[in-house]
């Protein structure tokens, strides 16, 4: 593919990169990455890659806008209340970008559908805020060997790690089960500072283009924590779990696991 | 002396920054270590900074020429992989 010049008008911070350049932004436009969720996390995540140039990018969300939502889902607005979000996301995009192939799934994740979602996607990315998807997207990506970028907000916490199954610890390794229902608090019931997940979904999508670029240390085998109060970033190394149920070496888990029964029996 | 030939041209008359640049930069990913690349422009700027860039990427500046009134020749040998 040659560029046009107007990619390469678009392009050009990213060409003169001795990182990235011709042959990196290629990369870019070639790559497909998979995004769970379209709110906090995956609006900041999904318009950077736009912006970037990545091939195809798919959004998956079964969720509508809320005005609740605009204090930090940068990707909707007033315009687009009660429009599912995957879909508000992708029309938001592709005016940003034409070269890049939006897909909206207006879906929700279960045990059922992922492995088939994700299979054809390089890079997926979570931006979910719920444990039953967390785990659910973690054990997919381990089965089907998908690097994996994880990021996660509260109040004024966030948090983000990349795992690239077969090369480092997965989620699981960290915390081997979901937290009892209840026992950790929503957005919803506890809040979220609106710009928080702009810090970590800023850092996840640029976890996602070092990936595509073969640049630079993936975040694998670390937690990074972001503490916006006292501004305080922190990495926690996560050892590998031999006996992590998923990833180690006599996995119990051999098909995926759906949480969310006992979550919404709440 | 030995002129050592030029194995790609590039005429970028007319280009101003930061395209000059992006174009030269294209310039060099596509021919190999060792090789040489002439750049032809009309940009005064991009006279200093592509030299200068091209060193950053380590890169070898054989020749900055004004050649006329308007024009400069660059040559530049690649030395590293992109």
């Amino acid at each position: 593919m040659d560029f046009t010049e107007e990619q390469l008008q678009r392009y050009s911070r990213h060409i003169i990169l001795p990182e990235v350049g011709g042959k990196g932004q290629k990369k870019i436009s070639s790559a497909k990455v998979f995004i769970i969720g379209a709110g906090g996390l995956g609006c900041p995540v999904g318009y950077y890659l736009t912006a970037a140039g990545v091939g195809t990018i798919a959004l998956v969300d079964d969720d509508n806008v809320e005005l609740s939502n605009l204090q930090r889902q940068i990707a909707h607005s007033v315009n687009t209340l009660d429009v599912n979000k995957a879909d508000s996301a992708k029309k938001t995009f592709e005016a940003l970008n034409p070269d890049v192939k939006l897909i909206a799934i207006k879906e929700r994740l279960n045990n059922k559908n992922i492995l088939d979602f994700i299979k054809d996607y390089d890079i997926i990315v979570d931006g979910s805020d719920n444990f039953p998807t967390r785990y659910l997207v973690n054990d997919a990506c381990v089965m089907l060997k998908k690097p994996l970028v994880s990021g996660a907000i509260l109040r004024f916490e966030g948090q983000v790690t990349t795992i690239l199954p077969g090369d480092g610890p997965c989620y699981r390794c960290l915390f081997e089960d979901p937290p009892p229902p209840g026992l950790v608090p929503s957005c919803q019931e506890a809040g979220v500072l609106g710009v928080l997940p702009g810090v970590i979904g800023s850092l996840q999508a640029t976890e996602v283009l070092k990936l595509i670029l073969g640049k630079g240390n993936p975040l694998k085998g670390q937690l990074l924590i972001y503490d916006a109060l006292r501004t305080n970033f922190r990495k926690v190394k996560i050892p590998k779990n031999r006996k992590c149920p998923i990833c180690g070496e006599n996995p119990t888990i051999k098909e995926l696991v759906d949480y969310t029964q006992e979550y919404c029996a709440l | 002396m030995q002129v050592k030939k030029t194995d790609k041209t590039l005429n970028i008359k007319g280009v101003v920054c930061p395209y000059t640049l992006v174009k030269s930069k294209l310039a060099v990913e596509d021919i190999e270590v060792g090789q040489i690349l002439e750049i032809l422009l009309d940009y005064p700027e991009a006279s200093e900074s592509i030299p200068k860039a091209m060193l950053n990427y380590g890169h070898t500046v054989l020749k900055v020429e004004k050649i006329n009134s308007t024009d400069w020749i660059i040559r530049i040998k690649k030395e590293v992989e992109d």
